[in-house]
C-alpha cells in the first residue's frame, strides 16, 4: 500500500444518524405484507381486497419516496465533495455484487427451464429410468418442447388425474417459438432483440461522449437509449397481449407458459427498472447538469445494469425463443 | 456531519437511526439471542411432546408447525444474524477500518429482520395455522397442501434474503476496500477470511432461494406449474433449487464459526494458528465444493445413478479440506501453553462435537447407506451436532471471548464454565441417543413413535431441558457482566490474543480507527 492511500482513508465518510433505514423498513414491510394479504384475499378469502391493496400501495409509496430521498441524499453528499475515492470504490463494489446476485436470481429460473426440458419432460413421457410410472400416471403424454399438451390434458383433464394438484393447465394454441412464427419479419422477439442490443450500443456511445467531456453527445445518446428501452417494453407488452388474446398462451399453459412468462416477465421487470435508472440519470444530466468526465458513478452503475439486462436477454432469446 | 469525535446519541433514536457498526452489531446479537430463545421454546414444545410415546400435549398439526418454525427461526433468525452481528462488531476493528463500507444500508439490513420475523411468528395465530411443511418447505406440501399463511412465509423469506444480501454486499465491500494500509489479504485474521467467503456464498445463493419461493408463490396464486407434474413441472425441481441454496447455506452457518474458533484456539494455546494459508485455501475449497453437492440431500427422491455417484464422491471430497481444518486446530494446541477459560472450553467442545457431526455427515454422504438413514433421527442428530455444537457453541465462545472488549467488564468465569459444562452435558444427552433411535428406524418430524424408542426419547427430552436451562444461565451471565461485571480496562483482555481489535482501548470506543493503523 502506498502512503497516498492512507490520506484517502482519513476522509472515509461515515454518515451520521439517519432515518432512511427505518423509513425504508416501514415501506418495505407494509408493501410486502399488503401484497401477501392481497394474494391471500384473492386465493383463499372472499375476494375483497380493498384494505390489503390500501396497505400495499401505502407501503409502496412510502418505500419509493424513501428510496428517492435516499438517492437524493447520496447524490448531494457526492456533489458536496464528501465522497472520497475510497468511498466511491465501495459503491462500485456494492453495485457489482448486487448485479451478481441478480444473475443468480435468473440462474434459478434458467435452471428450472433446463431441468424441465432435459429431464422432467422425458420422464413424464415414460422415457428412461424416471419414466417407469408413466403408464400409471400420465398415460398418453408425449414429450415435446414447446409443450403442446400438458400431462393433465393428455389423461383427459383434472377428473381423470390420479394425483391431486392445484388448478387446471390448458395448453396454448400457438407458442412464441421461432418455428411457429408466420414469417421471420413478423416474429416479435427478433425485433425485441434488435432493439435491446442496439440500446446497449447507444448507452456505450453516450458513455464515450461523457468521457470525452461532450455532454451534448451524452444527453442525446442516453435519451435514445431510454427511448429504445421504452420501445422494448412496449413490444414486450404487445407480445404478452398477443399471447393472451390470440395464442391462448397464459401463465396457466403448463410448464411452457410458466417458464416463458416468468423468465420474460422478470426480465421485463428488470428492463423497466434499468430504464427508470437511466431515465433518472438523463434527467440529472439534462436538468441538473450533473456528471463530469471523471465523476459519473450514477450513470455508470445504471449502464452496467443495462448491459446486464441485455446479456440476460441474449440467453432468453437463445433458450426461450430459439432452441 | 463532520465531527466524528463524539459518543452515541441518547435514547431510542440511537438504535433506530444508527449508522455505527458497533450499535448495529449489538442489535443483531440481541435480536439473534431473542430468536434463539423463541426457537428454543419451540424445541421445548417438541421435546415435551416426545417425552413419552403417544399424544400428550399438542396435536400433530401443531407439532408440525413447531418443527417448521423451530428450524426456520433457528437458521434464519438465531444463527445467521448472530454471526452477522459478530461480523459487524469485529470486522472493522480487525482490519483497521473506521466502520462498515455502507453504514446506512447496514442499518437497513438489520431493521428489516425484526418485522420479517414478526410476520413469520404471527402466522401461528392465522387461520389454518403456521407453516407446517418443515423448514425445507418441500413442494407440494408447501404449495398444494399448504395453509394460507404460506404466503406470509414466502414474503418474509424474501425480506430475510434481502437483508442477507445487503449485509453480505456490505461485508464484501468492507473487506475488499477498507483494510488498513499493510493489511494484505493473507494477513487478515481468519474470522475476516471466513466471513468474506461466507458473504460470497450468501450473495450467490440467497437469490436462488428467492427464486424458489417466487415459483411457489406463482404456483399457489397464479396458476403456474413449476412444481406440478400435471402441468409438466416436477415437485423434485423444488428440491433441486432449494438444496442448491440449502447446501451452501449450511456452510454459511458453519464457516464464520470456523473463523471464530481459529481466532480463539491460538489465543489460549499461546501459539500462532498452525497452517494459516492452508486454512484460507481449505475455506475456499469448502465454499467451492458446497455448490456441487446439493443433491446428497435427495438420494432417495429419484435420481439417475450417475447423479447419485457424482454427488456422493463430491460430498466425500469435502472431508478433505474440513479435515485440514480440524488437524490445524489440533496442531495449534500441540505443545501450546494452554489454559482453559470459558471461550477455550467452548472451542474445544466445538472441536470434539463438530468432528462427530462431520463423521456422521460422512456416513450420510454414502448414497446406499443413506437410503437407510434418510429422514431418520440419525439425520437430526447429525445436523444438530454441526449446528448446535458447531455454530452455537462457537457463538457462545465468541461472546465470552470478546465481551470484555465490548463492554469493558469481565464476565464471571465460574458461571461461564458452569454454562459450558451444563451445555456440553445437556447437548450430548439430547442428541447422542438420537443417533441410536435414528439407526433403529425412528423417522424425524413425527409427534408419536413406537414403544421401543421410549427410553432414548425420554433421555433426549431431559437433555434438551437441561440444555435449554443452561442458556438462561448464559443470558444471566451476559446481563450481569454488562450491568455489574468487574471493570477491566486492559486493551488486551487475554494474554495470548493477537490482532488489531486488542490494540484499541477497552471498552472499545464508539468510533475506532478513524485514521487507519499501519499494519506491518
Amino acid at each position: 500500500m502506498t502512503t497516498q492511500s492512507s490520506t484517502e482513508y482519513e476522509k472515509y465518510y461515515v454518515p451520521e444518524k439517519s432515518k432512511l433505514a427505518v423509513c425504508a423498513t416501514i415501506g418495505l414491510i407494509l408493501s410486502t405484507f399488503g401484497a401477501a394479504s392481497v394474494m391471500n384475499d384473492m386465493t383463499f378469502g372472499d375476494g375483497a381486497t380493498t384494505g390489503s391493496w390500501g396497505i400495499f400501495w401505502f407501503g409502496l409509496f412510502f418505500f419509493s419516496a424513501t428510496l428517492f430521498g435516499w438517492f437524493r441524499m447520496a447524490i448531494k453528499e457526492n456533489l458536496a465533495g464528501l465522497n472520497s475515492a475510497q468511498l466511491k470504490k465501495s459503491y462500485v463494489l456494492g453495485m457489482f455484487w448486487f448485479i451478481f446476485s441478480e444473475v443468480m436470481f435468473f440462474l434459478a429460473f434458467f435452471g428450472a427451464l433446463f431441468y424441465v426440458r432435459t429431464l422432467v419432460g422425458p420422464w413424464l413421457a415414460g422415457e428412461g429410468e424416471g419414466g417407469r410410472m408413466n403408464h400409471l400416471l400420465w398415460e398418453g403424454f408425449e414429450n415435446q418442447w414447446p409443450m403442446p399438451l400438458t400431462p393433465q390434458e393428455a389423461v383427459g383433464g383434472v377428473a381423470n388425474q390420479p394425483i391431486a394438484n392445484m388448478g387446471t393447465f390448458e395448453s396454448y394454441e400457438k407458442s412464441m417459438a421461432f418455428g411457429e412464427a408466420a414469417a421471420w419479419y413478423l416474429w416479435l422477439p427478433l425485433w425485441n432483440t434488435i432493439v435491446l442490443l442496439s440500446s446497449s450500443f447507444t448507452v456505450h456511445i453516450a458513455h464515450m461522449g461523457l468521457l470525452d467531456g461532450n455532454k451534448r453527445k451524452f444527453n442525446i445518446w442516453l435519451g435514445i437509449t431510454v427511448a429504445l428501452g421504452m420501445l422494448f417494453v412496449a413490444l414486450q407488452a404487445l407480445e404478452y397481449y398477443e399471447a393472451y388474446a390470440h395464442f391462448g398462451l397464459t401463465l396457466n399453459s403448463g410448464i411452457y407458459g410458466s417458464t416463458f412468462f416468468m423468465l420474460t416477465g422478470f426480465h421485463g421487470f428488470h428492463v423497466i427498472m434499468g430504464m427508470t435508472m437511466l431515465l433518472i440519470q438523463w434527467l440529472r444530466s439534462v436538468r441538473g447538469g450533473h456528471f463530469t468526465a471523471d465523476d459519473h458513478f450514477g450513470f455508470e452503475a445504471s449502464s452496467w445494469y443495462w448491459h446486464f439486462v441485455d446479456v440476460v436477454w441474449v440467453f432468453l432469446f437463445l433458450f426461450v425463443y430459439i432452441l | 456531519m463532520g465531527d466524528h469525535h463524539h459518543g452515541p446519541a441518547k435514547g431510542l433514536s440511537r438504535w433506530l437511526f444508527t449508522t455505527n457498526h458497533k450499535d448495529i452489531g449489538t442489535m443483531y446479537l440481541w435480536f439473534s439471542f431473542s430468536m434463539f430463545i423463541l426457537g428454543g421454546a419451540f424445541a421445548m414444545v417438541i421435546r415435551a411432546e416426545l417425552f413419552q410415546p403417544g399424544m400428550q400435549l399438542v396435536n400433530p398439526a401443531f407439532f408440525n408447525q413447531m418443527t417448521t418454525l423451530h428450524g426456520l427461526v433457528m437458521v434464519f433468525g438465531a444463527i445467521m444474524p448472530s454471526f452477522v452481528g459478530l461480523a459487524n462488531w469485529m470486522i472493522p476493528m480487525m482490519i483497521g477500518a473506521p466502520d462498515m463500507a455502507l453504514p446506512r444500508m447496514n442499518n437497513w439490513s438489520f431493521w428489516i429482520l425484526p418485522p420479517a420475523f414478526l410476520i413469520l411468528a404471527s402466522t401461528l395465530f392465522m387461520e389454518g395455522g403456521a407453516p407446517n411443511f418443515g423448514w425445507t418447505f418441500y413442494a407440494p406440501l408447501s404449495t398444494t397442501y399448504a395453509p394460507p399463511s404460506v404466503t406470509y412465509f414466502i414474503f418474509s423469506i424474501h425480506v430475510l434474503g434481502l437483508s442477507s444480501i445487503m449485509g453480505s454486499i456490505n461485508i464484501i465491500a468492507t473487506v475488499m476496500n477498507m483494510r488498513a494500509p499493510g493489511m494484505t489479504y493473507m494477513k487478515m485474521p481468519l474470522f475476516v477470511w471466513t466471513w468474506l467467503i461466507t458473504a460470497f456464498l450468501l450473495v450467490a445463493v440467497m437469490p436462488v432461494l428467492a427464486g424458489a419461493v417466487t415459483m411457489m408463490l406463482m404456483d399457489i396464486h397464479f396458476g403456474t406449474s413449476f412444481f406440478s407434474a400435471a402441468g409438466g413441472g416436477d415437485p423434485v425441481l423444488f428440491q433441486h433449487i432449494f438444496w442448491f441454496f440449502g447446501h451452501p447455506e449450511v456452510y454459511i452457518i458453519i464457516l464464520p464459526a470456523f473463523g471464530v474458533v481459529s481466532q480463539i484456539i491460538p489465543t489460549f494455546s499461546r501459539k500462532p494458528l498452525f497452517g494459516y494459508d492452508s486454512m484460507v485455501y481449505a475455506t475456499a475449497a469448502i465454499a467451492f465444493l458446497s455448490f456441487i453437492v446439493w443433491a446428497h440431500h435427495m438420494y432417495t427422491v429419484g435420481m439417475p445413478v450417475a447423479g447419485e455417484l457424482f454427488f456422493m464422491y463430491a460430498t466425500m471430497l469435502i472431508a478433505v479440506p474440513t479435515g485440514v481444518k480440524v488437524f490445524n486446530w489440533v496442531t495449534t494446541m500441540w505443545r501450546g501453553a494452554m489454559t482453559f477459560e470459558t471461550p477455550m472450553l467452548f472451542c474445544m467442545g466445538f472441536l470434539v462435537l463438530f468432528t462427530i457431526g462431520g463423521f456422521t455427515g460422512l456416513m450420510l454422504s454414502i448414497a446406499p447407506a443413506d437410503f437407510q438413514y434418510h429422514d431418520s433421527y440419525f439425520v437430526v442428530a447429525h445436523f444438530h451436532y454441526v449446528m448446535v455444537a458447531g455454530a452455537v457453541f462457537s457463538m457462545s465462545a465468541a461472546v465470552y471471548y470478546w465481551l470484555p472488549k465490548w463492554c469493558g467488564r469481565m464476565y464471571n468465569e465460574t458461571m461461564g464454565k458452569t454454562h459450558f459444562w451444563i451445555s456440553f452435558v445437556g447437548f450430548n444427552i439430547t442428541f447422542f441417543p438420537q443417533h441410536f433411535v435414528g439407526l433403529a428406524g425412528m423417522p424425524r418430524r413425527i409427534p408419536d413413535y413406537a414403544l421401543q424408542f421410549a427410553d432414548f426419547n425420554m433421555m433426549s427430552s431431559i437433555g434438551a431441558f437441561i440444555y435449554g436451562a443452561s442458556q438462561i444461565l448464559f443470558l444471566y451471565n451476559v446481563i450481569a457482566t454488562i450491568v455489574a461485571g468487574k471493570p477491566t480496562s486492559e486493551a488486551k483482555t487475554w494474554e495470548g490474543a493477537e490482532g488489531l481489535e486488542w490494540t484499541v482501548a477497552t471498552p472499545a470506543p464508539y468510533h475506532t480507527f478513524e485514521t487507519p493503523p499501519q499494519v506491518r
